[in-house]
């Protein structure tokens, strides 16, 4: 057997009185999408965070390529820039142009040399549409413009895989179709992809695997097909129903 | 030769910018992220040099460790003294801008594999620099005129200069200290004007004191 990308076991995370999540875990094959579906609250952007350690889990491990992420004496700076982290809000850097935004972490984090970053952060603007706005700050660019360059801003680091949490929940319904466009291309292209989202549409059409969360651990996991037509657990059906009628199937 | 002695003021005021500015970012910096032990460290550090005269700061500098056959030149006691005055106050400035910045930006940073002090460089003091200018137009303002305090413990400021005239020539008095007045006037506005040009030159579209509301927390 292969070793899987990813590999979560058993997290636990706890928020004061609050147990955010109660024993998470899941693999990730190499190429893989997966899609966390639940109602808000259920720890899915905690379990992401918990995967590239932003949020430190109180108990679990996670392992990418079988090397421990969670060992206290991980070389967490290093794993982390294999995994690409897209924010709801962006957190594009404010005082960087789109370029330098890209080209940073490259730059700082891999020691690249500035004009081969330069080159490579131009590269990853156009494969997300955005080359002439290269030279643009953050405040110049609409909320869709802002997350592609951060899903540019991942890309240039080579990532192993990307975190993906609510990437469009922050923008406007216009605006959700072309970050959307950009991500089920890189779905398409074998990016792995972890993506906590709301768009069934999107999860229709390029999950490999959609997994439903509810009070902090998986209810439910399965291909799209079969969580939408045939559900397990009578809460999917009611959660799915609702989320399709709530935000309908933007991606197609 | 006022205007030779207001060169030496020029020098001691950069020489004691700097020293406020390096030791304060360091404070400020400390008191954001430096974790409980070193954080409470820099607080006790602000406390101290914000509370204490800076004129008693600078005796002490200077008299102090002579007395155990120290010297100290009076230019690098007042740098000395002056500074880690100012210094206090800088740290307070720079920590307002430092924690203006939305959480997520230290985020972002870290997410992309950067350390925190890779962060801290490259991401967060970037920004607060920026949004400090303001602020920090106004410290500015009030060491130009600390730098007469130099004169207690004769450096060859200014006002000493000054005086130094009227010892000689008592009925231009009146006549070289509107002078000294005169060119503190200007000072404060050459130096005011140029901190502005610096804000207008390192302006990013978004990123300034006012309009700055966006929340980094999801």
């Amino acid at each position: 057997m292969t070793t899987p990308l990813l590999r979560v076991e058993d997290i636990h995370k706890r928020y004061g009185n609050e147990e955010v999540l109660r024993g998470v875990s899941f693999e990730v094959a190499r190429g893989e999408t997966k899609v966390f579906i639940g109602p808000s609250g259920t720890g899915k952007s905690t379990l992401l965070r918990c995967v590239n350690q932003l949020t430190p889990p109180d108990k679990g491990q996670v392992f990418l390529e079988g090397a421990e992420v969670t060992h206290h004496k991980a070389d967490i700076n290093r794993l982390r820039a294999s995994m690409g982290f897209v924010f709801q809000d962006f957190n594009l850097f404010a005082h960087l142009t789109a370029m330098q935004n890209v080209s940073i972490g490259p730059i700082k984090v891999r020691r690249m040399h500035k004009e081969q970053a330069k080159a490579r952060a131009l590269a990853e603007l156009e494969r997300v549409g955005l080359g002439e706005k290269a030279n643009a700050y953050p405040a110049q660019l609409s909320g869709g413009q802002q997350q592609r360059v951060s899903i540019a801003r991942a890309l240039a680091m080579d990532p192993k895989l990307i975190l993906f949490d609510e990437p469009t929940s922050a923008l406007d319904p216009e605006l959700i179709g072309e970050v959307l466009e950009v991500m089920i291309e890189l779905a398409r292209e074998g990016m792995t992809m972890l993506c906590v989202t709301h768009e069934m549409g999107f999860a229709r059409s390029v999950a490999n695997e959609i997994i439903f969360m509810e009070h902090g651990v998986i209810v439910e996991q399965g291909p799209p097909q079969e969580m939408f037509t045939n559900p397990r657990h009578q809460r999917t059906g009611e959660f799915l129903r609702k989320i399709s009628e709530l935000y309908g199937e933007t991606a197609k | 030769m006022l205007l030779r002695a207001t060169l030496l003021n020029i020098e001691l005021l950069l020489a004691l910018l700097a020293v406020g500015f390096v030791v304060g970012t360091i404070v400020a910096v400390l008191q954001v992220y430096g974790g409980r032990v070193l954080g409470i460290l820099a607080f006790i550090y602000e406390w101290i040099f914000r509370s204490i005269p800076a004129l008693v700061l600078l005796f002490i500098v200077y008299f102090g460790p002579a007395r155990f056959g120290l010297a100290t030149s009076r230019f690098l006691s007042a740098t000395i003294a002056l500074g880690l005055c100012s210094s206090g106050y800088q740290s307070q400035i720079f920590r307002g801008a430092i924690q203006s910045i939305s959480s997520g930006q230290m985020m972002a940073a870290r997410a992309l594999g950067m350390s925190r002090t890779r962060a801290i460089a490259s991401v967060i003091l970037p920004q607060a620099l920026r949004l400090s200018i303001p602020g920090w137009s106004n410290e500015f303002s009030a060491v130009v005129k600390d730098t007469t305090l130099a004169y207690a413990v004769g450096y060859n400021e200014l006002l000493r200069a000054a005086r130094a005239i009227m010892d000689r020539h008592y009925d231009l008095a009146m006549l070289s200290f509107l002078t000294v007045a005169l060119i503190f006037l200007v000072l404060t506005y050459a130096g005011n004007w140029s901190l502005g040009l610096l804000e207008r030159r390192t302006r990013i579209p978004g990123l300034q004191v006012a309009g700055w509301s966006k929340e980094g927390h999801s």
